[in-house]
């Protein structure tokens, strides 16, 4: 029974009709039932799990309430066993040919979690045939796993799992990467379980006539990649393939772009507007402070002493009212803060759980709703800066949250409520970039009803992509570019500028204005007037350094090669041999560039069709086709095409002879050295992010250390850039395959289009403020300020600044030397009152 | 991330480091901090253009003021680093952490009740 009344029992289906224009289907997956696999013994040995059972065993709402503990005995393990690919990758049992893309970074993830709940020795260690840790900055993860952590990976497939009778603990038999067969015990043994598609969502489909590919995936071609088989109906998540959160997130977006792109004309129809109460003036009252402070599940409860520490805000000044709770961010714990903000008349909010960078605006709109104005508010962020970080010392932890909370409640007594200045919104998209990411998004921003203007900094459009001649699929991608080319220049709504360059901007969100120079004898400059911009300035192919490329013309890389096999076929060609991770993963470039496995597998595949008698050898480190890209990788198998692994610090060599490239790699299978000759040696080279650092300093949008551009957040809002109004899609955000691209740029116009139908937006109220009855007029404002916003009314004789043009960030109020510019937010003694509150608990 | 780094650090936001001042730096250890730096961007990329660079001057002015009193300079730091930086966040931390224990506890410590 649910305690909460949550839950109608009594509730009975009902039919309801209602009208729409276009459906998504988003029915999603269970994880694979392993319990047919019987040499794994799940069902049979309690302490073999799945690994969403082991993501119960971390929850703290699960069953053993955060502690790790194996079912049997509930004994904490010692030694714990990923073991990949269980209903992946496998055509023998499992009938499920696909990689499920997800379960290699879960399990760095739970034995991470796993280590760091268990203080002191755990071991783990994940079994997997290739590693595929392919997303946005996963390596780097994956090595701090294996570096740092010291999860040991194996690889190796496992044969069978035993019950020790005696204690309980597992027998892993496996063969090693020699061939050799070992056994190993084991505490526990999770089974990495891939994603399925639910036999509901096959029955929804068979219903609606939507075709789904032979593993019940909705089918979609390359180039639609959220589109199904029946025009109207688009799909997004894993029902479209398997996929991570932000590619989910991503495709979401996209889905809601296109469909909302068929009934654009319906937009605003049917919303309804909540309405704020009035905001209840504070004013004249003393500070009256409510503290809540959230275990965060265990992220913070299960390190610090929460109760203690809510005891101990309850002694701080002003403070009238304390409460913890599992998630504070939890809806009901919303309505929680609002009743208590209403009873106990509290006028200040102190939220200590995470980062104001993720949950700020949700908690002020809390208080918003209860007539409390937003400012009021506070966090103190005891997770991110001090659960997750001192998570081996639970006491310095407890320690330091009270500190910080003691920082928080004396700022909050002294935060002021204010006003945000409601500005209109210019309805034009300044999409930067020309290739298949950029296109993609000025027609989905066209297709909504919006104008775009898109700039290329070279003379044609097409990008990368112009070098690339079809996909693994087999798509044609010439034929798709001029396509794209077609549509656009045919788009009325759309203006491309070419040889155009970012040269000068300025504005705000709702109302850039960016200046743009045309390359030429005329150098043409144009102010452009724009509400949103998406970067999509794309990436390129790495120059390798390694291999003799550029020293011995047999060495090419892989669009090279698939250039040069569509020119001259591959009859000539008795060997060719391919080595990846050129250029990445390594000290120089840490991440996966996720796209040169199937590369290389594309160009092996399309050489084997040519002339199957041509050998081709891929020497790798993992093979990461993930998703449906298995099948092409198995298909390469099948034909023939030799895979022979090498670690990195045993790297190929290559010398370069007469008859032709002499590559020497050790063979692990065989465990010798083998050499090879051959015509070609191709080199799978990462990409490279195109040069922006123009683009990026003039606009002061921020890059990784790889130069991708980084995005609000890394899961959940992938396709949002940090500051409001500003998009990334495509290659420019990280390494991804065309139809990634395709819906990401879509989804990046589907968000500009939250931002642009909006016909005005709130301003933050965090800006600059001069109080002209002691300024004296000295101009130190106006000759500081980075973007020129403080003026000197000659009429009226005072300073002014634009809320609306100001960013913000404070450097006035620095200098001003009689202190009578405030940022709103950050007015001095609202620092002051951290640095006094921090300093006043005894140093 | 989770990189651990020293729990006496205590983060206190401002919008960009252009707006560290001076008497913020200075109240600090007026009020017995034993050490407080600023962390900006990299400079070259101040998110606000150049509030970076001012705060390198302030936060080098602090440490003549300090060094004037007797007070060790190098207890006020400034450093930069992306905000895709968290390894380099966490290593300063620790580099700070372990310039502040060298020098000991802030000398005007005793003189607060």
């Amino acid at each position: 029974m649910c305690m909460a009344k949550a839950i109608n029992y009594e509730d009975k289906v009902r039919e309801t009709k209602i009208n729409i224009g276009s459906v998504i289907l988003a029915p999603g997956s269970r994880g694979y039932d392993p319990s047919s696999l019987d040499y794994l013994g799940y069902g049979k040995y309690p302490n073999v799990v799945t690994s969403d059972g082991f993501e119960r065993i971390l929850s703290a709402g699960g069953p053993y309430y955060g502690h790790i503990m194996r079912p049997l005995d509930r004994e904490e393990p010692k030694k714990i066993a990923w073991l990949q690919c269980v209903g992946s990758r496998d055509t023998n049992r499992a009938c499920n040919g696909y990689c499920s893309s997800v379960c290699c970074m879960y399990a760095v993830k739970e034995a991470m979690i796993a280590k760091e709940h268990i203080k002191g020795d755990l071991d783990c260690v994940i079994f997997n045939m290739d590693l595929r840790t392919f997303g946005k900055d996963y390596e780097k993860y994956f090595l701090r796993g294996k570096d740092k952590e010291k999860i040991r990976f194996e690889k190796a497939r496992v044969h069978t799992v035993t019950e020790i009778a005696e204690t309980g603990d597992l027998k892993v038999r496996f063969a090693d990467e020699n061939g050799e067969i070992k056994e190993e015990a084991f505490s526990m043994v999770v089974l990495s379980v891939g994603l399925q598609v639910r036999q509901s969502a096959v029955e929804l489909a068979k219903r609606l006539g939507i075709k789904l590919n032979q593993y019940n995936f909705a089918a979609t071609d390359p180039f639609t990649p959220v589109c199904t088989s029946r025009p109207g109906f688009y799909t997004c998540g894993v029902f479209q393939g398997p996929k991570d959160i932000p590619e989910s997130v991503t495709e979401a977006s996209a889905a809601a772009g296109v469909a909302g792109a068929d009934i654009a004309q319906a937009r605003g129809k049917d919303v309804e507007t909540i309405q704020m109460p009035e905001q209840i003036d504070i004013s004249s009252e003393e500070p009256r402070i409510g503290v809540f402070v959230c275990n965060c599940g265990i992220n913070i409860g299960g390190i610090v002493d929460v109760p203690e520490v809510q005891k101990y805000a309850a002694t701080l000044p002003n403070v009238v009212y304390t409460d913890s709770n599992l998630f504070t961010c939890s809806q009901d714990t919303q309505e929680k803060i609002k009743e208590k903000i209403t009873e106990q008349k509290l006028n200040r909010v102190v939220v200590a759980s995470c980062s104001p960078k993720t949950h700020e605006a949700m908690f002020m709109e809390t208080l918003e709703a209860c007539g409390l104005n937003k400012y009021l508010f506070e966090m103190a962020n005891i997770r991110n800066q001090n659960s997750w970080i001192h998570s081996k010392d639970g006491e310095a932890a407890t320690e330091k949250s009270k500190d910080l909370i003691r920082m928080a409640v004396g700022r909050a007594a002294t935060l002021k409520p204010l006003v945000e200045k409601v500005i209109s919104v210019n309805s034009r998209a300044l999409v930067i970039g020309g290739g298949i990411a950029g296109i993609n998004a000025s027609l989905t921003l066209a297709k909504q009803g919006f104008e775009v203007v898109l700039i290329e900094k070279e003379d044609g459009l097409g990008g990368f992509a112009r070098q690339l001649n079809h996909t693994i699929e087999g798509a044609n991608i010439r034929t798709y570019i001029e396509k794209l080319v077609a549509d656009i220049n045919s788009e009325l709504k759309i203006e491309v500028l070419t040889n155009a360059q970012v040269s000068g901007f300025g504005g705000y969100k709702g109302n850039f204005e960016t200046e743009i120079t045309i390359a030429g004898d005329s150098k043409e400059k144009r102010v452009i007037k724009h509400g949103v911009i998406i970067v999509a300035t794309g990436a390129e192919e790495y120059t390798p350094k390694e291999y003799l490329y550029g020293e011995d013309d047999r060495v090419i890389t892989q669009t090279q090669l698939s250039y040069k096999i569509e020119k001259e076929g591959a009859k000539k060609l008795s060997g060719v041999v391919m080595i990846q991770c050129v250029g990445s993963r390594n000290s120089e470039m840490a991440e996966c560039s996720r796209i040169c496995c199937q590369a290389a597998v594309k160009n092996a595949l399309e050489i084997k069709k040519l002339n199957p008698d041509t050998m081709v050898y891929i020497l790798y480190r993992d093979i990461r086709t993930y998703g449906l890209l298995e099948d092409y990788y198995r298909q390469a198998r099948e034909k023939g095409v030799i895979f022979i692994r090498f670690n990195q610090e045993n790297p190929p060599e290559v010398k370069s002879s007469a008859e032709g490239i002499l590559v020497r790699i050790k063979d692990h299978v065989l465990n010798k050295d083998l050499e090879i000759s051959a015509d070609i040696l191709t080199l799978s080279a990462g990409m490279r992010a195109a040069n922006t650092d123009d683009l990026s300093a003039i606009m002061k949008l921020n890059r990784n250390a790889e130069g991708y551009f980084i995005e609000a957040h890394v899961k959940l809002r992938p396709v949002d850039m940090p500051s409001d109004g500003i998009f990334v899609c495509g290659t420019a955000h990280a390494p991804k395959l065309i139809s990634e691209t395709i819906s990401q740029a879509q989804a990046a116009a589907s968000r500009a289009v939250t931002f642009l139908a909006k016909p005005t937006i709130k301003l933050s109220a965090i800006n600059a403020k001069v109080d002209p009855e002691y300024c004296v007029k000295c101009l130190t404002c106006v000759r500081s300020c980075p973007f020129e916003v403080p003026v000197f009314n000659i009429e009226k004789k005072v300073i002014e600044i634009d809320e609306a043009l100001c960013h913000g960030c404070g450097v006035c109020t620095a200098v001003c030397p009689r202190q009578t510019i405030q940022l709103g937010f950050y007015e001095d003694n609202q620092i002051i009152s951290k640095i006094d509150a921090l300093l006043s608990g005894g140093v | 991330m989770r990189l651990d780094y020293p729990s006496y650090i205590k983060i206190i936001r401002v919008p960009c480091t252009g707006k560290v001042d001076v008497m913020h730096l200075l109240r600090a250890i007026q009020k017995g901090a034993d050490g407080v730096y600023a962390v900006g961007c990299l400079e070259g990329s101040c998110h606000y253009n150049e509030g970076n660079f001012r705060a390198r001057e302030r936060v080098n002015h602090v440490k003549r003021l300090l060094e004037e009193v007797g007070i060790e300079g190098d207890r006020v730091r400034m450093y930069n680093l992306s905000s895709g930086e968290g390894p380099t966040f966490a290593a300063y931390a620790k580099e700070m952490t372990e310039n502040i224990l060298s020098l000991g506890p802030n000398p005007l410590k005793k003189n607060i009740k």
